[in-house]
């Protein structure tokens, strides 16, 4: 059974002169690329075999992107996201492939509710999406879900994203038992006893602002026990979010002692600290919150080495009216889909602190490996899930350009550089600009 | 012959300057501390006549948005607005729309709708403040924002300190007590800090955050200062169960300010209100050492010359500015 599901296609279309970047299939060329019913059929100069011809003089093609971590708000807030507009979103920010979260209402606990999204994703989803589900029922961390079903049902991993399961004992009992699905746990790292009441990072900012304070040890203390378990019971972990120094020293360790762990970072950890929150913005709250310089310089030195070898956007879509209030009230999160490639290449790529090559295997083959989908490459034979970039093209976030049903995100306003201009998903263009 | 050279920018029409609010102490620099200081102390002259109203804000409307309780805030500037002439409009959260289920911003956008001068707003959330004056075109001030900001609190306290021991630099004030649910103490340490006074912070490690500042666990480090400025228990700020500290019982034997633990020459100073009892002795709250009621005079003063300063522009003459109405 396929994980992945939402519309595909078969078209014929040639990409003409476009920088070829894919850094897994160790290719940077100016080549051309021949899409034969929705499958790459030529690479190099290749005839146009009166296809639709691309002209990409001056762009990058690289492998689409893949987003471990989206919150897609259906079923129950349909007013937030939905399956179109949150895949439309992907598309427009140079997603093949995402994974919904399933801390939905009702959440993501049967396969009733597994096969509906994914029968509404196959004619909805303007790029295939996996839909996770919960690793206990309601995610109330009382009662493991029925996780062989829902594997057969085609749940694409597990995870209670939005809290951490509750106990040691029952994350014990989930990992031993996920052995028969080979399905990724992918776990919300939180120790909820040090984290209630907190709206940002404790530090010198909180103590400034007097917002209560969700401090490091919140996530590196449940990262320690998480690592812990998988060292005992000889299974894999997938660490959600990482945001502080702490967590990533304690999955260095971890790994370097054998334990299988994988983790992601999101833009905005990348991007932000604490400092940006004392403008009282809520759409700089998130959880985990927004760290120190230091928090962010270690999880970049882990994103280059590998240590964390998936960027995801953890897109949190919220109602305007949710955000529009002070900010000790507004719910976490943030949007990020749209803006995820251009907030990293800016902040990231320009000023030299990340390659391109880096950046492009982080997005796309780094996350399609940890959740076991096939990798997207510039590759004959393969099927075409490609994006063009437009490196020297600018841009400025604006909220009604936005696919996203919904508009909160931390970059509005602001200029960025390097655009999506073309994403083809699963052999079909998911999307122009 | 000079040439002439004719930028771009020469000849876009002049720019607004940005609307100004008091939503943080950090907003200000020493420079308007000094002027403010300075206009409520001609209000203060003002204010010992038998006329003391004053014709400068006529025609001008003061909101007063209070979503948490107040008493000398509140009624410190309706008066303040009043003796400048303006026009007051008080809500409170009890009795509006607010019960009603009204967002923040609906009732910030529904007031809006008057074309207030000023929106004066106190609210349990930090950032508030800051939201009404993304969506309004008034002048906020910060009059409390949770744990966050209370600015003219921080004024007056400073205006109080100048009156009552004749100095702000070189000041050392000892801050006792709840620092980490205090806005009084976030915004006083700024101001303090901004007139190059020097603050120790003294309570339990919990409700003392030590990114704040010199901080002493020991009541004995009160001893040391010129003015110690009681903080308030703020029980209803604190998360249930969180335990800062076992016992208010113990609280008090700690860390009580009593007449036993201070030296003579020494101010206190308290924002009110008090839990006498508790974090002061009453017979400290009651001594001539006591600038309580002072802060509250200077209250008034104080945010008359915080209205007045965000409603008119240019150099103030203050002089000039207090005629008798």
């Amino acid at each position: 059974m396929s994980i992945l599901v939402g519309k595909c296609g078969a078209e014929n279309i040639v990409i003409r002169g476009a920088r070829v970047v894919d850094p897994t299939e160790g290719i940077d060329a100016v080549l051309d690329v021949r899409i034969d019913g929705g499958v790459v059929a030529a690479i190099g100069t290749v005839d146009t075999n009166e296809h639709r011809v691309i002209e990409a003089e001056g762009l990058v093609l690289a492998p689409a992107f893949v987003d471990p971590h989206v919150h897609l708000r259906t079923p129950g807030r349909e007013d937030e996201e939905t399956i179109a507009t949150g895949t439309a979103a992907a598309a427009a920010g140079g997603y093949c492939a995402i994974l919904a979260m399933p801390n939905t209402d009702p959440v993501v606990d049967s396969t009733d509710v597994l096969r509906g999204l994914r029968a509404r994703a196959l004619e909805e989803a303007e790029v295939p999406v996996g839909f996770t589900a919960a690793i206990t029922l309601g995610q109330d961390g009382a009662q493991l879900t029925e996780m062989g079903e829902l594997a057969d049902a085609g749940a694409a991993a597990f995870t209670d994203d939005g809290r951490p399961v509750a106990t040691a004992g029952l994350m014990r009992r989930a990992l031993e038992y996920n052995a028969i699905t080979g399905r990724p746990l992918a776990l919300h790292c939180e120790e909820p006893s040090l984290t209630r009441g907190g709206h940002m990072h404790m530090g010198v900012v909180s103590a400034e602002l007097g917002l209560g304070g969700w401090p490091s040890l919140g996530e590196s203390l449940g990262v320690a026990r998480e690592l812990a378990l998988a060292g005992d019971t000889g299974q894999p972990v997938h660490l959600m979010h990482l945001s502080a120094r702490e967590s990533v020293e304690h999955l260095r360790h971890a790994r370097a002692t054998g334990v299988r762990a994988s983790a992601e970072a999101t833009p905005h950890h990348l991007c932000l600290t604490d400092e940006a929150v004392r403008s009282l913005d809520a759409n700089l709250k998130m959880n985990p919150p927004l760290r120190t310089e230091g928090d962010r310089a270690t999880l970049l030195e882990a994103l280059r080495d590998g240590t964390i070898a998936a960027i995801a956007t953890d897109h949190a879509p919220h109602a305007r009216e949710e955000k529009d209030v002070p900010f000790e009230e507004a719910p976490f999160g943030v949007t990020g889909l749209e803006t995820a490639f251009a907030s990293l290449y800016t902040h990231l790529v320009q000023p030299g602190l990340l390659t391109l090559e880096t950046l492009l295997e982080r997005m796309s083959a780094g996350p399609a490996r940890i959740f076991g989908l096939d990798r997207p490459r510039v590759a004959v034979g393969a099927p075409a899930n490609l994006v063009l970039l437009n490196l020297d093209g600018t841009w400025r976030v604006r909220e009604e350009r936005f696919r996203s049903r919904s508009t909160n995100s931390w970059l509005l306003g602001k200029r960025l550089h390097g655009k999506v201009t073309t994403t083809i998903a699963a052999g079909r263009v998911a999307y122009e600009a | 012959m000079t040439e002439l050279h004719v930028l771009p920018g020469d000849l876009l029409p002049p720019v607004d300057p940005p609307r100004r609010h008091l939503l943080s102490v950090g907003d200000l620099t020493r420079d308007d501390v000094d002027r403010l200081l300075a206009t409520a102390g001609s209000f203060a002259r003002s204010q010992q006549r038998d006329n003391k109203k004053l014709p400068t804000l006529r025609g001008r409307l003061v909101l007063n948005l209070f979503f948490e309780s107040s008493t000398r805030t509140s009624s410190s500037f309706e008066l303040a607005a009043k003796r400048l002439s303006a026009d007051t409009l008080s809500v409170k959260a009890a009795g509006s729309s607010v019960e009603k289920g009204e967002s923040l911003k609906d009732t910030a956008l529904t007031l809006s709708a008057y074309d207030p001068d000023v929106i004066v707003i106190r609210h349990p959330q930090i950032g508030a403040p800051q939201l009404v004056a993304a969506v309004t075109d008034a002048h906020v001030v910060n009059a409390g924002d949770g744990k966050h900001q209370h600015p003219t609190q921080a004024l007056l306290d400073l205006y109080a300190i100048r009156e009552g021991v004749g100095r702000l630099e070189g000041l050392h004030v000892a801050v006792v007590g709840d620092v980490l649910h205090s806005r009084v103490a976030r915004s006083l340490v700024q101001a303090l800090r901004l007139v190059g006074a020097r603050v120790t912070l003294v309570g339990p490690p919990p409700l003392v955050p030590r990114e704040l500042g010199d901080v002493s666990h020991d009541i004995g480090a009160i001893a040391d200062a010129d003015v110690v400025y009681v903080l308030r228990m703020q029980r209803e700020r604190m998360l249930e169960g969180a335990n800062y500290v076992p016992s208010l019982r113990e609280y008090t034997a700690r860390w009580g300010v009593t007449p036993e633990r201070l030296r003579p020459g020494q101010r206190v100073m308290h924002a009110g209100p008090m839990n006498r009892g508790v974090e002061i002795d009453p017979r400290v709250a009651d001594s001539d050492a006591a600038l309580v009621v002072d802060q509250v005079r200077a209250g008034l003063v104080v945010r008359m010359a915080v209205l007045y300063d965000l409603l008119t522009t240019g150099p103030v003459l203050v002089e000039t500015a207090v005629e008798v109405a």
